[in-house]
């Protein structure tokens, strides 16, 4: 029984006993063993970084996907990369309002559409004003596809168009310190005066490096936009099932091109995207990202790795007599293997706690350079998985000395100088 | 010989330990035959190279003999794995050295912890094994002191603590005054002198005389064989006043 008990308990305090002196050491080579550990702390510093970015992305980009449900299509003009066009300036592009005419009748996987535009305006409530407001024009099937949830008032529909209505943000009624309830209430958006039917909540962060969160969004309907000369035009739309997004994609762009007289062969003046493609558009992103960070981590743990190994070919030369004494009073190979491996292990996981430290700083760094990445955090499992690396470059640099240890003999051992 | 008096702990039956140094085959110990039995007190001399050392390393199961053979506690060491060996120098071995070799960033009690960290069932009691290993060597009231905390008779107390904690059936000292002063070494020999009267079987190398004349028998070494094994009483070359005499 006893026996039976100790075999376990051998290895235990052979764990124990080894964690004590490994962290004696490194603690009496507190410098060195830093220096020498500080390959893994860059690789695990940059592994959970580069993860936290990614898994922020990512959580950003699927709480859009929330807010706009994944069949969303968002059609914009853009020049060609190649051919003649791709010289034109930007605005040669632009759609007009009438190219989407009849759309819907021309592609029947498609739900609803509307047209969007988009102009800045001086907004005006009385003495207030708010400079430069954004003011998006948009059709009464703008608010299924996008849901935005109202605060007060009524959507849009189709008696509006024509009409000189809007909707503000909540932001803007404050800015123009309007009342909490401004239903009715008129205000002056560049030279024209439009009455207020509803509120409604602010949307959420879309574009890359998009809007900073001072800028104020008025709604108007989307006819209405031409009082403010040409704006910006864009469209998005709601395939009528996700099976159908496909489908709906390639009907729109049959549709456009005939719609803008594209010749065959010629390259699209236009980008139709759904969300669905944005998302595997971010994951082939994703993994070209973790494929080069993979290759620095890789390249940096290796560099640590052979820090690690040298430096326990340093301590074992220095702790020869120890190694010598340890095995004149009994410890067996396995029980020097046992404790080098474990100091060349504890060593990289020092360097993997400070790794995820610096890593941490890292992202909340990152965090802090573009609201898209706010969402950014370290995942337990990308901790976990730092550690793991650095637990097996620890096992795998370490195995060398430690069986170079193992394997000293004791006689001489004792007699190293 | 102090045959009969007591168990047999030693046997060596012609043992030999040959090192090849290029083509040069150096016998460092050229047939040796030796009984050692329990409670014995005993001495091993002679120059520089006689192989007292090699005696040491084999008695002390780190060195193998090149042929002969070894039994020790009635078991054959010749055939054990080098597992086994390391086994064999835990439960049954006591080495005390020279230069001490104390870990440095070790307390005295850790220090002499480490052969029960080893062992099989030492464990547990490790903490009040090596307590009670150096209050009987006299260092009680040095438990938590560091090596270098120490004067170099405490270390080698505290080296024969460890050596006695796992409580082996032979304690082995190789010139274990060899580093200390004349007075210290006095001490560290009344200590030996202690162990014995308690029963402790003990082997001790030394260049001293006056050192080996607190022992009871005494091995005299040249060129890897034994030319002398004498009661300390019988032994007139000690007696006399000293070197060149031979037997
Ligand atoms: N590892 C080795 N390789 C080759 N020869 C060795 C080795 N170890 C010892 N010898 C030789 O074996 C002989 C005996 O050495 P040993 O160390 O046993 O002598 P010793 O009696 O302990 O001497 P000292 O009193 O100086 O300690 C010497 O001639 C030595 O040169
Ligand atoms: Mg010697």
């Amino acid at each position: 029984m006893k026996a039976l008990l100790s075999a376990p308990l051998v290895f235990v305090q052979l764990l124990y006993q080894s964690m004590y002196l490994a962290l004696s050491q490194i603690w009496a080579n507190k410098m060195r063993s830093l220096l020498t550990t500080i390959g893994i702390v860059i690789g695990v510093a940059s592994v959970t970084a580069v993860i936290a970015a990614l898994t922020g992305l990512k959580a950003q980009i699927l709480s859009q996907v929330e807010t706009f449900g994944s069949n969303t299509i968002i059609v914009q003009p853009q020049r060609p990369d190649k051919g003649p066009q791709s010289h034109l300036p930007w605005w040669h592009f632009r759609f007009k309002a009438e190219e989407f005419e009849d759309i819907l009748d021309h592609c029947p996987s498609l739900a609803r559409c509307s047209r969007i535009s988009y102009t800045g305006q001086n907004v005006r409530y009385g003495e207030r004003s708010a400079k430069d407001v954004r003011i998006v024009g948009v059709e009464p099937s703008w608010h299924e596809v996008e849901n935005r949830p109202m605060v007060l008032g009524r959507k849009f529909s189709i008696i509006d168009e024509g009409r000189p209505v809007c909707l503000v943000e909540p932001q803007l009624r404050d800015k123009l310190r309007m009342d909490k309830d401004c239903i009715g209430e008129s205000i002056r958006i560049g030279y024209n005066t439009f009455r207020i039917v509803g509120v409604i909540e602010r949307r959420a962060q879309l574009e890359l490096g998009g809007s900073s969160r001072e800028d104020y969004e008025a709604i108007i309907p989307f006819k209405m936009s031409s009082k403010f000369g040409k704006p910006w035009i864009m469209a998005l739309a709601e395939s009528k099932s996700t099976e159908m997004l496909e489908e709906a994609v390639a009907e729109i762009k049959f549709f456009l091109r005939r719609a803008r007289r594209i010749k065959p062969g010629d390259h699209d003046t236009f980008r139709v995207e759904s969300l669905k493609s944005a998302i595997k558009t971010f994951n082939e992103i994703a993994l070209v990202v973790t494929l080069v960070a993979g290759g620095i981590v890789g390249i940096s743990l290796l560099v640590g790795g052979v820090g690690i190994m040298n430096i326990m070919l340093v301590s074992i030369s220095e702790r020869t007599r120890e190694i010598g004494l340890r095995k004149a009073v009994g410890a067996r190979r396995s029980a020097i293997l046992t404790q080098f491996l474990v100091e060349a292990v504890i060593l990289c996981f020092v360097g993997g706690l400070v790794g995820v430290g610096v890593g941490k700083l890292l992202t909340l760094g990152i965090a802090g350079i573009n609201p898209l990445l706010e969402k950014t955090y370290i995942p337990v499992w990308a901790i976990a998985l730092s550690f793991g690396f650095a637990g097996s470059v620890g096992v795998c640099f370490g195995m060398f000395p430690a069986i170079k240890a193992a394997r000293l003999d004791p006689i001489e051992a004792l007699r190293h100088e | 010989m102090s045959a009969g008096n007591g168990k047999l702990i030693i046997r060596l039956d012609n043992v030999r330990r040959i090192y090849k140094v290029g083509v040069e085959r150096i016998h460092a110990l050229d047939g040796i035959s030796l009984r050692l039995y329990e409670n014995e007190y005993v001495a091993v001399m002679g120059q520089s190279g006689s192989g007292k050392s090699t005696l040491m390393n084999v008695l002390g199961c780190l060195d193998r003999a090149s042929s002969g053979y070894y039994e020790l506690d009635g078991q054959d060491t010749t055939r054990l794995s080098d597992a086994e060996l390391a086994r064999v120098r835990n439960e049954r071995i006591g080495f005390v050295f020279q230069s001490f070799e104390l870990l440095g960033q070790l307390t005295a009690l850790r220090n002499v912890e480490i052969p029960l960290i080893y062992s099989r069932d030492g464990w547990l009691s490790r903490r009040r094994r090596a307590k009670k290993a150096l209050e009987r060597v006299g260092l009680g009231g040095r438990i938590k002191h560091r090596p270098n905390q120490l004067s170099g008779g405490e270390k080698q107390r505290v080296a024969i603590a460890r050596a006695l904690v796992c409580d082996p059936s032979i304690l082995l000292a190789d010139e274990p005054t060899g580093n200390l002063d004349s007075k210290t070494s006095e001490s560290i020999l009344e200590l030996f002198d202690q162990l014995h009267r308690e029963g402790q079987t003990i082997v001790m190398v030394t260049h001293e005389e006056h050192v080996a004349k607190h022992t009871k028998r005494i091995i005299r070494l040249e060129d890897g064989h034994i030319c002398s094994d004498l009661a300390a009483e019988d032994d007139i070359i000690g007696r006399g006043d000293g070197e060149g005499k031979m037997l």
